[in-house]
Order: structure tokens, then sequence, then C-alpha cells
């Protein structure tokens, strides 16, 4: 499909003076596509230059439409010296390629130079005409929708779910290049902007490719990731999930077209049926004791080396690097597994687990599903329609360390040549290097799926940190059983109501159903009957990276639960590094872990959904954050309550000591439980003193922790007992609630210990009015009202004292996290009652002193009306005695829950008040904010950092028939101001989602990618102020070329905006005085409008 | 352990009214921090005092971009890179165009010259005003100034066009600019029981009926200046008191016109003879650029203590003066337009202090 491209000039405004004489500016426009250049005349004398130029036509491939973008260049026109460039502007024409996006892009961009910022605005029309051609071998993908949501777009409906799509493109970093010495910063930070957006532009043509090879036309999910590895290169990669889409005509329900499907049942069945190999170990045991196979987690049968089952943390026996990270520490219940079955020998193990996996394909293929064609069948998803989510096993991920190569020293590494690809003999620049790293690591992710009894893996995410030549590489998802039919063609319409009988597991409880078979636990894990259906066996906790479920059955409201970690490491060059590394990280996952369960029983919640665990290096620290939203699933069964346990029981002082501190702990129990307004049957409530008597305490901690296992000193800190109670699961129904009554113990044996509880409570519960959470609604809280605002924080951290311990950075990485929350609340104060959705924590060490942390999210008004509601309702239900209103709070909730999930589309006509919110179309994210910084001698970089950002329309047909009344710069001003109400005015909002919405139209994706770099740092402001200035003009920017998308259809509403980011900043000190800073940082948006 | 950097950008900008203000005025962050701890805000919202430092830098910061725009308020209308609703960018500029009478009463006639401007920090210490705060009211006036000298058309509505700004402010502004531009002296010492108030509304008065622009309204002129021809005219007001028979038309006219109106027409009656020649002879000599600097201390001098003496209108000077002189400038205007000659005084004369007497009475009640 060759096409025509045609852009027209029309005019500028607020240009700056370019001549000093006539305080005035010469402006002229050169517009390039390609190779081909246009020039408009030079429209002297003026700072609002009105050109208005001709037609500018390019006749182009549509490769190249794909990859390239259109170069709008503002000079100002000298005529004796060399014209000054006054600024650019990238325009993305991806939107345009798709036949029902936008028709043509127009608006005022604004002019962005990479010294000076945003110069002035500029109006452009451009237009692409498409000719048909059906040529086979083409190498363009024209016509595949991307989306960054990671749910299926709310004006479509899915067809069919293919699957997982990946494609990384590798390119030499210019500003490496020897070029760079001699270039202009301005001109090598074009070089880079250009390069960058090509990359991006190539990428996503190639996974459009892969799209419509596997037959579809669309891809959700998409997440477009840059790593800067300095010298060795520049990487880009994305992943997506491709889908077939339809459009759905405003009439039609989205939410009457995917529908449950019957299939589910024999997939739920034979997940539950007993294999054969019913004793398999349990194993978590293990986890990092694998030496030779680059995925440690047991579970691949191809490794041929048995793990020494005794040894896991030998350090030399990983030097490898890949972490294993997974699933026992991870997983649902992760840590509370436990139990003795660890102890098996290796061998057996491994053939056990053969076992089971051929089992699981075997049933995988019986129960018809198709997904083992893939390769790797891995969902970027974290929200599906109804019926497609059938059960969520647990968490899965995996790490790895590598070494970047440096093409000139080819003596490293040799001992990690166990690995698939021997990378060192490959150059950096080849693109299978990094295919096979992360190829390695999807092949672990799957395998720890399969253990879990899955067969499929959703919301996948895959990141990296990277310091000098040290990069980690993660990837983690949930494992999960999905319903077939989906991925099956024209399946889903069959799918109809009446199916929903014999569906065994209702949709509120069924997809926290264990998918393993409950004799064979892939680890230990306590299993109770469903407390919603009483059907199925349930874990008694459960983690997952996805959003909560629509329909799920919630008790109360969620709430942000994090877990932060800091740890000291020597610093090192190279391979030695790289162990150090790897030999950490299994204690900081383990630790992470631990504090996201014991946070999570703190707030008496049992699951924790859209849990990310970000790991990053820094030259002499590694810091960890894991993020989630804890929730009381009514399905799962109350938590236990939390004990403390001295070590020395006959020292009075410490008894005592110990009792407030166990106070404290029940105390805030209590509070929390107020607070997010958990009433659990009293039937599972525990009192934590009664079950004292009764538990036996089973030591039993967590994975590797066997006897004569060199246990680290770390690991020590916290001891975590389970208290089993006698009663078995297996009895009656009411006996259930008797085997809930367990506890957390936390032994108090040194002062370390002491610390972590102190840490446990420390954590600030947000202000009234306020909730926080990191999935992209906030579960339990549902009227959603129509304020909206998103915002981007960075916050860096300079640590003073040399000889810090782990304990003192913990301490200051968590007040930097809490205050960092804390500034949000305060802020946001006028938004109350609010909720931050979607709050999107990176770390990062810069530079050796420096913690750097960044947050996004996106925070949301909600009706006052139901909060105080409920407010009033506490004090009555605090006594919590009265089991009737207990009862009827969970009724009342997923009451509400019903209400609003069924799909806004019916109301379409008309009504766009807050009757149809839906939420699902959310999603503001930042991905990963990597940063290196150095005070004024070095580089100050803070390194890809992904903004996406998702969001709404609406339209009622109201507003679809008006005419645009407004200007767009205008309308683009009261569409702020507008709301949710039916305003007959284009209405736009960068936001994830603006609640009272309805997406009817997607306009496509913008990629950008800006470089901001300065030399006089201290006029801006310092670097806060540059970076302010910076981050401003991003928004800015994307909101202009979303207004320009939108803006052209008569009466759509709202524009969904979403993208990655990364910014770079990078300091030097050329002289004393001044510094030069340079941040690049891309865009990538997709831009949906909604006619 | 140090907070190197700490940034916080909202789509659609935040800004705090409270700290916008803290900032207007001039208060350094710290200043702005501890204001804001004694305000209770902490209290309210459990908040630690680095999370109100940080939030003020931030805020600082945000309103340091915006000044460039804030700089000519139409820009912020149509640029893109604050995200701000409408309702509140009116706020920000009339926030930001606002100033303190004190200031300005300061400043009021000088020239808005680098020298005035220097000065500012003596203002700045007799006032009470933050230094930073008088050079941003300083540079306002100044900027409305430039922009405004050079257009065409009514005043006021340049200046409200321009800037974006209410009515009110803008016609505050105007005087400002009309004395500014005739260099009214008003820091004389018998002058400071004026508040800027008064002279606004002076300034107003003499924008509708002295200048070029009040004669004809649009064309081709400026509201700045004072209408030449038109203080040419006032010369021939001398036959008012030259001339027995006219004097006590006059009189007789003005009389008429404010019997039973005001309190003190009795002695308003009784010294008209003094009244009368007081204003006249003012009025004559502001052909003289010097005498039209010295225009209201004459007629402080001239007039309104002669009025005060004679208790004319009790004591409420500015009052008084509000309501005297507008009327005064009335009756000259009046007299102006029609290019009356000396056959025909009696029929405008009346207005000249009647109408006076007349809105002091309504003033007063």
């Amino acid at each position: 499909m060759p096409g025509k491209l045609k852009a027209k000039i029309v005019a500028g405004r607020h240009l700056p003076v370019m001549d000093r004489a006539s305080d005035l500016t010469d402006a002229f426009v050169e517009v390039k596509f390609g190779n081909t250049t246009f020039k408009t005349d030079v429209y002297h004398k003026s700072l609002n230059p009105q050109w208005n130029s001709e037609w500018f036509k390019f006749e182009v491939d549509d490769e190249d439409l794909q990859d390239e973008p259109l170069q709008v260049t503002v000079l100002d026109h000298d005529t004796y010296s060399a014209n000054d460039a006054i600024g650019k502007v990238y325009i993305d024409i991806d939107p345009l390629l798709c036949s029902e996006a936008a028709s043509d892009i127009s608006g005022w961009f604004p002019i962005y130079d990479t010294i000076h910022g945003i110069r002035g605005e500029i109006n452009i029309l451009v237009k692409v005409e498409l000719f048909n051609d059906l040529n086979r071998f083409r190498q363009s993908s024209c016509g595949v929708k991307f989306f960054c949501t990671t749910s299926i777009p709310q004006c479509y409906r899915a067809v069919m779910v293919h699957g997982f799509v990946e494609e990384l493109v590798v390119n030499e970093d210019p500003e490496y290049q020897w070029i760079d010495r001699i270039r202009t910063p301005r001109a090598s930070n074009e070089a880079r902007q250009r390069l960058i957006s090509l990359m991006s532009g190539e990428l996503q043509r190639k996974i459009g490719l892969k799209v419509l090879e596997m037959g579809g036309n669309a891809v959700v999910g998409y997440l477009q990731c840059f790593d800067l590895e300095g010298e060795s290169g520049l990487v880009v990669r994305a992943i997506g999930t491709a889908c077939t889409l339809d459009k759905l005509s405003c009439g039609s329900a989205p939410s009457t077209s995917t529908h449950m499907h019957p299939n589910t049942a024999p997939a739920s069945n034979a997940c539950s049926s007993p294999s054969k190999d019913g004793k398999e170990p349990l194993f978590g045991e293990d986890l990092p004791s694998s030496s030779g196979p680059p995925t440690p987690f047991r579970a691949l049968p191809t490794s041929s080396s048995s793990p020494p089952p005794f040894s896991p943390f030998k350090p030399c026996s990983r030097q490898s690097s890949s972490s294993d990270t997974d699933l026992s520490l991870t997983p649902k219940t992760g840590m509370g597994s436990g139990g003795s079955g660890g102890k098996e020998a290796g061998p057996l193990k491994t053939l056990l687990r053969q076992q089971t996996q051929t089992a699981l394909e075997q049933r995988g293929a019986s129960s018809g599903l198709l997904l083992n064609v893939r390769e790797f069948p891995f969902f970027t998803l974290t929200s599906f329609p109804p019926g497609f989510l059938v059960h969520v096993g647990g968490v899965v991920s995996a790490r790895s360390v590598k070494l970047l190569d440096r093409i000139h020293n080819p003596a490293l590494g040799n001992t990690r040549s166990y690995k698939l690809l021997d990378w060192n003999s490959v150059t950096a620049d080849e693109p299978e290097t990094r295919d096979a790293w992360w190829e390695e690591i999807r092949q672990e992710i799957k395998s720890h799926a399969k253990a879990l009894g899955c067969h499929a893996v959703v919301g996948y995410n895959e990141s990296t940190s990277i310091c000098e030549e040290v990069c980690i590489l993660s990837a983690s998802g949930t494992a999960a059983i999905l319903n077939a039919r989906y991925m099956r063609e024209g399946c889903l319409d069959i799918g109809s109501t009446d199916h929903r009988f014999e569906e065994p597991s209702p949709p509120s409880c069924g997809f926290c159903h264990i998918p393993y078979d409950e004799f064979n636990m892939p680890f230990p894990a306590q299993l109770t009957y469903c407390c919603h259906c009483r059907r199925q066996k349930v874990p008694d906790v459960l983690f997952t990276t996805i959003d909560l479920p629509p329909d799920a059955a919630v008790t109360g409201k969620g709430c942000l639960i994090q877990a932060r970690l800091c740890r000291l490491k020597k610093k090192a060059q190279g391979e030695v590094n790289a162990t150090a590394i790897s030999n950490l990280l299994p204690f900081m996952e383990y630790e992470l872990h631990t504090q996201l369960m014991n946070k999570l029983k703190l707030r008496s919640m049992n699951a924790l959904f859209g849990l990310h665990i970000q790991i990053s290096v820094g030259e002499n620290m590694l810091l960890g954050l894991a993020s989630a939203t804890g929730v009381y699933l009514t399905a799962l069964p109350a938590p236990g309550g939390i004990q403390i346990a001295g070590k020395s029981p006959g020292d009075l002082s410490n008894e005592h000591h110990i009792l407030t501190i166990q106070k404290r702990i029940t105390d805030t129990i209590a509070k929390n439980k107020e607070l997010y307004q958990i009433n659990t049957p009293k039937l599972f409530t525990l009192d934590p003193e009664v079950n004292g008597g009764i538990n036996m305490v089973l030591s039993m901690e967590l994975t590797e922790e066997v006897v004569g296992s060199p246990i680290p000193e770390s690991r020590q800190r916290t001891r975590l007992f389970r208290s089993h109670s006698e009663s078995s699961d297996e009895l009656s129904e009411l006996d259930l609630s008797h085997g809930k009554k367990d506890a957390f113990v936390l032994e108090m044996d040194d002062t370390d210990a002491v610390e972590n509880i102190h840490f446990l409570l420390t954590d600030a519960s947000p202000p009234t009015g306020f909730y926080s959470c990191n999935t992209e609604i906030m579960p339990g809280i549902y009227n959603w009202t129509s304020g909206v605002q998103m915002f981007t924080s960075v916050r860096v951290l300079r640590l003073s004292n040399a000889n810090l311990t782990n304990q003192g950075l913990n301490k200051i990485f968590t007040d930097l996290c809490e205050n960092l929350l804390k500034s949000f609340y305060f802020k946001l104060r006028s938004m109350i009652p609010c909720c931050l959705c979607h709050l999107k924590f990176t770390v990062a060490v810069p530079e050796e002193e420096l913690i750097q942390v960044t947050v996004t999210a996106v925070s949301m008004t909600f009706d006052k009306n139901q909060i105080q509601e409920k407010l009033t309702d506490k004090p009555i239900t605090k006594g919590s005695s009265e089991t009737e209103e207990q009862l009827q709070f969970p009724l009342e909730l997923s009451a509400d829950l019903s209400s609003t999930s069924t799909q806004p589309s019916s109301k379409i006509s008309g009504v766009p008040e807050n009757t149809s919110v839906s939420p699902r179309a959310a999603s503001v994210d930042y991905g990963s904010f990597a940063d290196r910084c150095s005070t004024w001698l070095e580089l100050l970089r803070l390194k890809a950092h992904t903004i996406r950002r998702g969001s709404v329309k609406t339209i009622s047909s109201l507003e679809r028939c008006s005419p645009l009344p407004e200007g767009r710069s205008r309308s683009l001003r009261s569409s702020r101001s507008s709301g949710g109400s039916s305003v007959t005015v284009v209405r736009m909002t960068p936001l994830s989602f603006l609640p009272g919405t309805n997406i009817i139209k997607y306009l496509g994706i913008i990629n950008m990618f800006f470089i901001r770099e300065t030399t006089s740092l201290r006029e801006e402001g310092g670097v806060s102020g540059f970076l302010h200035a910076f981050i401003a003009e991003v928004f800015a920017m994307v909101r202009a070329h979303v207004a320009a998308l939108g803006g052209n259809a008569l009466a759509q509403c709202l524009i969904n905006v979403s993208g990655d980011a990364v910014i770079c900043v990078r300091e030097t000190d050329q002289e004393p005085t001044s510094s030069t800073t340079n941040i690049g940082q891309t865009c990538s948006s997709g831009a949906d409008g909604a006619t | 352990m140090a907070v190197e950097l700490d940034v916080f950008v909202g789509n659609t900008t935040i800004m705090d009214e409270e700290v916008y203000q803290l900032w207007l005025d001039g208060y350094s962050v710290n200043d702005a921090v501890k204001v804001r701890m004694e305000g209770g805000v902490l209290e309210e919202f459990e908040a630690s005092a680095d999370v109100l430092l940080s939030d003020t830098m931030d805020q600082y910061r945000t309103f340091q971009m915006c000044e460039r725009l804030l700089h000519s308020p139409t820009k912020l209308a149509n640029q893109l890179l604050f995200q701000i609703p409408p309702h509140r960018q009116a706020i920000l500029i009339e926030r930001y165009y606002a100033f303190d009478d004190a200031f300005v009463r300061e400043v009021l006639g000088k020239k808005l010259s680098k020298g005035t401007k220097k000065d500012l920090d003596d203002i700045s210490a007799k006032t009470g005003v933050t230094l930073k705060s008088c050079r941003r009211q300083f540079d306002n006036f100044k900027r409305v100034f430039k922009v405004v000298e050079e257009l065409k058309g009514p005043l006021v509505e340049n200046i409200r066009q321009h800037f974006l700004l209410s009515d009110k402010l803008a016609r505050d502004y105007a005087a400002i600019v009309f004395f500014a531009n005739n260099r009214f002296e008003t820091g004389k010492r018998k002058l400071q029981y004026l508040t800027f108030q008064d002279f606004a509304f002076c300034a107003g008065q003499l924008i509708n009926n002295w200048t070029v622009g009040a004669l004809d309204s649009m064309v081709e002129d400026m509201d700045v200046d004072l209408d030449k021809e038109f203080l040419q005219d006032l010369k021939e007001l001398r036959i008012l008191i030259t001339d027995k028979d006219l004097l006590d038309q006059h009189k007789s006219l003005v009389c008429t016109a404010l019997r039973g109106k005001t309190k003190a027409f009795n002695e308003m009656e009784a010294n008209f003879k003094n009244l009368s020649r007081g204003l006249v002879n003012i009025a004559a000599k502001l052909t003289n650029t010097k005498d039209v600097r010295d225009f209201f201390i004459d007629l402080v001098e001239k007039v309104c203590t002669f009025l005060k003496k004679c208790s004319f209108f009790f004591h409420k000077c500015c009052k008084q003066r509000q309501a005297v002189q507008p009327k005064f400038s009335d009756a000259c205007a009046s007299l102006s337009r029609r290019r009356c000659d000396v056959t025909s005084p009696p029929t405008f004369s009346p207005s000249l202090l009647s109408l006076a007497v007349q809105t002091d009475g309504q003033l007063r009640t």
C-alpha cells in the first residue's frame, strides 16, 4: 500500500524573537519526509507568521510511512549567515494509516528545540491517502492497530486473542559515536531523537507484521521500552498481545458480546482432576538451588543437571546470574508455603516434574486449548473480557543478570557459556543476542507457569535495569488458565447468557480457584473451600500481576501495599559484579516478599493485584521496590493476624516489649480494617491471643530455609511461622471457619527483626478521603466522578553519610517513598474524596549515592456520598458483632459491582453520565525510569522513563451530532472544564480515562521522543526547574498531538493517549560553572479519540 | 541526606491560591512555608514540614515558569505548556496584576522609568511591601503603560483586552497610566490624605471628559493625553469672574440647581464668588504643563481647603475631592464641547458647582 502523504503549514504563533534588532523573526518552514524536503516562503518580520502554504505532497511507500515521522523544522531566515533553527515538530503518521482511525491530523503543535524547549507553536495539517496493493511480500503492516491499554479497548470486542508478540531492534547509540565529538549538541540530540523515532517506527511495523501473520488485526497492551545500554547500543523492544478485534457499532453492547463460555468447564475440571504424581514435592523449596540450568526454577524438564538438594545458595553455583525468583517466592501463597516436602532428593523431583509437565500438556491438549501452538502463551493484558480468565495460579517471575558486551573484551564470561547462546561471540549490535536473552527468560516463565498447572501467563511484563555493563532483565506475569474459546476463531459469537448456568465457577470467585491439583501442589499452600461458592478450593493468599477482575467479589476497599528494600553491595567490575548481584537477588526477592506478606496481613487483606517488583542496580547498592494493591477477596479465607514471638521467653523486659509491639500490631490491624472497611464475617476474624493457644506452630520458613542449608544472615531476620490449626480443611464447611485461625508469627530474634517490625508499623495510611492503589481502578470504589488529574513526580535523594548499613538505607528509602505519597496526598487535597490510581513507582540508582524515585499516577475523584455512607456505617459495623451487618456488606458491594460491570454501551445513546462508567480502559503508567546521575562531574542520566497513558473517550449521541463550536485550542481548555457532563464541545484528556465516559473510537498511537539539553542549568532553576519544565513540556506536546488527532472529527469527545517515555538526563561539566544537562525523553503515546 | 531533585508535574497545573498570593507578595520559599505552617494546613492534612516545603517549592517553580506568560495574558489563554482551566487563568491574571494601594500611591504620577525603579527599595521600606512585590507591581505598571501607549481607542477597553483584566482593575490601570503620562504630582504632603481610589476616580472623570478621546470617541487619538485645545478654551472661563453680570448669572444658575440638595448650600451661596474664582483660576492656567502637574495640589489648596474652612463639605475631605473635581471638569468639558463664547456662558456655568454639591450630597448620604 504505497500512499500519498500531504502536509500543509498553516501558521505559527508565539515564535521566539530571532532577530534582536527588530525584535521579530523571519520564519519559514521545512517539511521533510524520508529524503524529500519542501520549504515554505519566508514570512518576514512576524512572531505570528501566516504561511498558509500549498499542500506538500510526498509519494511514499507504506513501509516508510510506518517507520518515518514527518519532520517539520521551523527556521529563521538570515540573508547573510546560515539560517537559525527555531525548533522542530515530529509528527508520527501512524494514526492515519488505519482506515477507521483519524482521517487527518491538524492542530497547533509546540515547536520543540532540544536546547531551548518549546518555542512557539505551529499549525499543521496532515493527510494520508493510501492505495490498496495486495502484495503478499509486503514489509509493512499498515492497518494493525496498537493500543497501549492493557485491556480490550472499550469500543471493540475481542473476536480472538492470538497471543504474545515481541520484537526488538538494536542500534548504535549516536550519543556514543565518534561523530558526536565534533557535532553540536543540538545536532547530536536531533540525530538521537530521529533515530529512536525511526527505531520505534520500525519496531512497530515489525510487530504489526507478526500480528498479521498470526491473523490478528490489533495489538493490545503494547509496551515499548528503551534500554540505553550506553556504549553497547540502544535497544528498543516491545511486547504486546495480538488480537483480532471487532469494532462495535454504538448500539451493540460490549458486555453481551463477551461472555462466559461453556468451555470453561472442561478446562477447570481438568485442572482440578488429580494427577498421578500426587506426592509431588513442594516446588517452593529449592528454588535457587539449581546450579546449572539457566532457569533455576527446576520446572524445566530439559535441565539435565539435577540440582543438589541442599546447597541452594552456594554462590559458585550461580554465577551465571540468572536469578531466580520465582514461583516459590511470589506465587500466591508465596511465603506461606512451607511444609516438609522440600527435602526430597533432587533427581526424583526432576522426574516428577517431567511427569507433571507432560500431564499438563496432555491436559491442555485434551481440553482443546490451542495454546501450545504458540511458543509463549503470554498476554500483556491485565484485565480481560468476562469469562476469559478461568483460574489464576499466582505470580511467576524470572530475572537474569547479564553483562553487556563490549566487543573488545572477549575474555569475559566464558564461565557463563552454558547460556543458551554464547553471547560473547556475538557483537553487541546483533539483536539476536538480546533476543536470546529474553527467550531464555520467557522459557523460564513459561516453565514456572506450567509448574503452577497453568497454561498461560497474563499481565506479563518485561523490564531491565542497567548499571554500567551489568544488566538485570526481569519478566513477570501471572500464571493463569484462560478460556480456550477466545483463542479460537469465531467462538465468541456462540457465547450467550444461558451458558452461564453451566459455568462451574461463578465469575465473582472462579478465578481464585486453584488451577493446580490440590494433592500435587507446586508449593505448599493452605487450601480451603472457596468462601464464596464453597465448591472449589482456594489458596489462602493470592498474588497476581493483573488488575482485579471486574466481577470479582471484594470486601471493603483496596489499598496500595509497598515493600521497599535497599541492599548494599560491594563495588565491583564486570563478572564479579554480576555474580555479586545475582547472589543478592534471591534474598532481595525473598525479603520483599516477606514484607509484602506481612503488610498484607497487617491490613487484613488476602490478595494482591497488580504486583510489580522492580529491582534496580546501582554501583554500590541494589534497590528493590514491590508495589501492589491489596484487596480482601471475599472468596479467600480471612487472613490470620500477626504474632510476635520473642526469642528468649524468660526475659521479662523483653516480654513486655513484645507485648507492646503485639498490641500495636493488633491495633493497627483493627484500625486498618476499619479504614478499608473490611468487615469480615465474625467467624473468620481472628483473635490472636486465642489462636496462640490452639495453634501449633509449624516452623515453616519459606522456601529454602531448610535445616542445614547455609542461610545467609540476612535471611534470618524474619522468620515466618505459620500456625496451623488442627482441623483439617477437608472437613465440612462449618469447620472451615475454624480452620482459618492461623496467625503469622514474627519472631524477634535480633535487633534487625525488631527494626523490621517497626517498618511494618511505620507505613502511614492515607489521610481521610484518600485511597491509593496501583491497579487501574480502586477495588471497592465504583462511583467515579469526572475529576481526573494525572501527574508525574520525580525525587532524587543524595545519601550523605557514606557508611550506611542496610537498615539505615532501608529506612531512608522507605521514608522517601512514604514522603512522596504524603506529598501527593497533600497536593491533591483539593480533590478529596479521591483515589490515586495506577500509582507507578520506579526506582533507580543513578549514581553511587543517589536514589531516584519516579512516580506517575492519576487521581480520580469519586462520589462522596458513597464514602460518607460508608463512613457512617462504620461505627455500626465497628462493633462487628452483628453478623447480619457484615454479611450484608459484601452483598451490597457485589450488587454494586454487577451494576457497574454491565457495560455502558447500551447507554451510549445519550447518557454520558456516571452510569456509564467503564473504567477498564484506564491505563496510566510509567514504565521504567532508570537514571544515572552524577553531580557535576559525570553523567546525569535519567533513563528509560516510560510514560504510558491510557485514556478514554466518551460520547453521547447528543454530542456527536452537534458541531464543534470552538477552535481547537479553546476546546482543549473547555474540555477540561466541562468534565463529564454532556457539553457539546470537544473534550480531551490525556488521562487514562474520564469517568462517566465511553470510548467510541481509537485514533491510533503516537510515538514521540524528546531530548532536552541545556547549557544554562542555573537559569533554568537548577535541575529541578529544568526537569519540571521538561516534563511540563512533554505533557504539553502529548496533549497537542492528541488534540490534533482528535480535534478533526466533528464532535468527537475524548482522546485516549497512551505511550511510553524515556528520559535520559545527562549532565556534564564542561566548564566548572555551567553544566550541561541533556534529557531525552521518548514518549510514545497512543492517541485514541472518540466520535 | 539531601533531596537533590524534587519535581511534581500534574497534567492540569495545580496551583494553590494561598501559595500564589505568598509568591506574589514576594515571600521567599522558607518564609512562605512558615506562613503556611502557621496557617494550619499541616494539622489539617497530617503533613510534615518537608511535604510543605516540597509543595511550596514546586508551586514557586510553576509560578516562575508561568510568569513569562502572565506578562502577556492573552498568551496564557492559548499556550499549550500549562493546562489551566479558564477560571483559574482569570484568577491568576487578576491576582498577578493586582497591586497594593500603599505602593501605587507612592508611584502614582511618577515617571515609570529606571530611575523610579531604583527607588523601589525605599518605597518598599516605607510601605512595608516586599521589594520583590514592588518590582512586580512596578513592572506591571510599566508593561501596561508601554502596551497601551501606542494603541488607539479607549484606554480602559484597551487595557482590558490586552491584559484580560476585570473592569475594575482595568480602570485602575487606566488611572495609573493616565497619571504617569501626565505626571500629575501626587506625592506632596498636602495630598497625602487622598487615597489611590480618590485619584482613580478623578482620573476616570478626566479621561472621560478632558482627553482627546473624550471628544469624538475613537478617532485615532489617545485617552492618555489631555486635550490641548480644550485646555486652551478653558482660559476663556475667566470671564466668569471678571464680568460681574456673568458671575451673578452663574451664581444664580448654580444656586438654583443646588437648592435643597445640600446642607451646605448656605455656605456655598455665601462664598460662591471665592469658590468660583479659585476654580476658574486653576482652569485658566492649565495650558502650562507645570500647572497641569500641580493640578491636584492647586485644587486642594485653592478649592478644597477653602471649602473645608467654611465647612462647606464637612470634613470628609476625600469625598469632597471626589465630588468637586469631576464636576468641575465636567463643567469645563461641556464648555469646551460647545465651543461657547463669552456671550452664552450662563447656559453652562450652573453645572460648575451645582452638580458638585449635588454629588457631594449623595456621597454623604
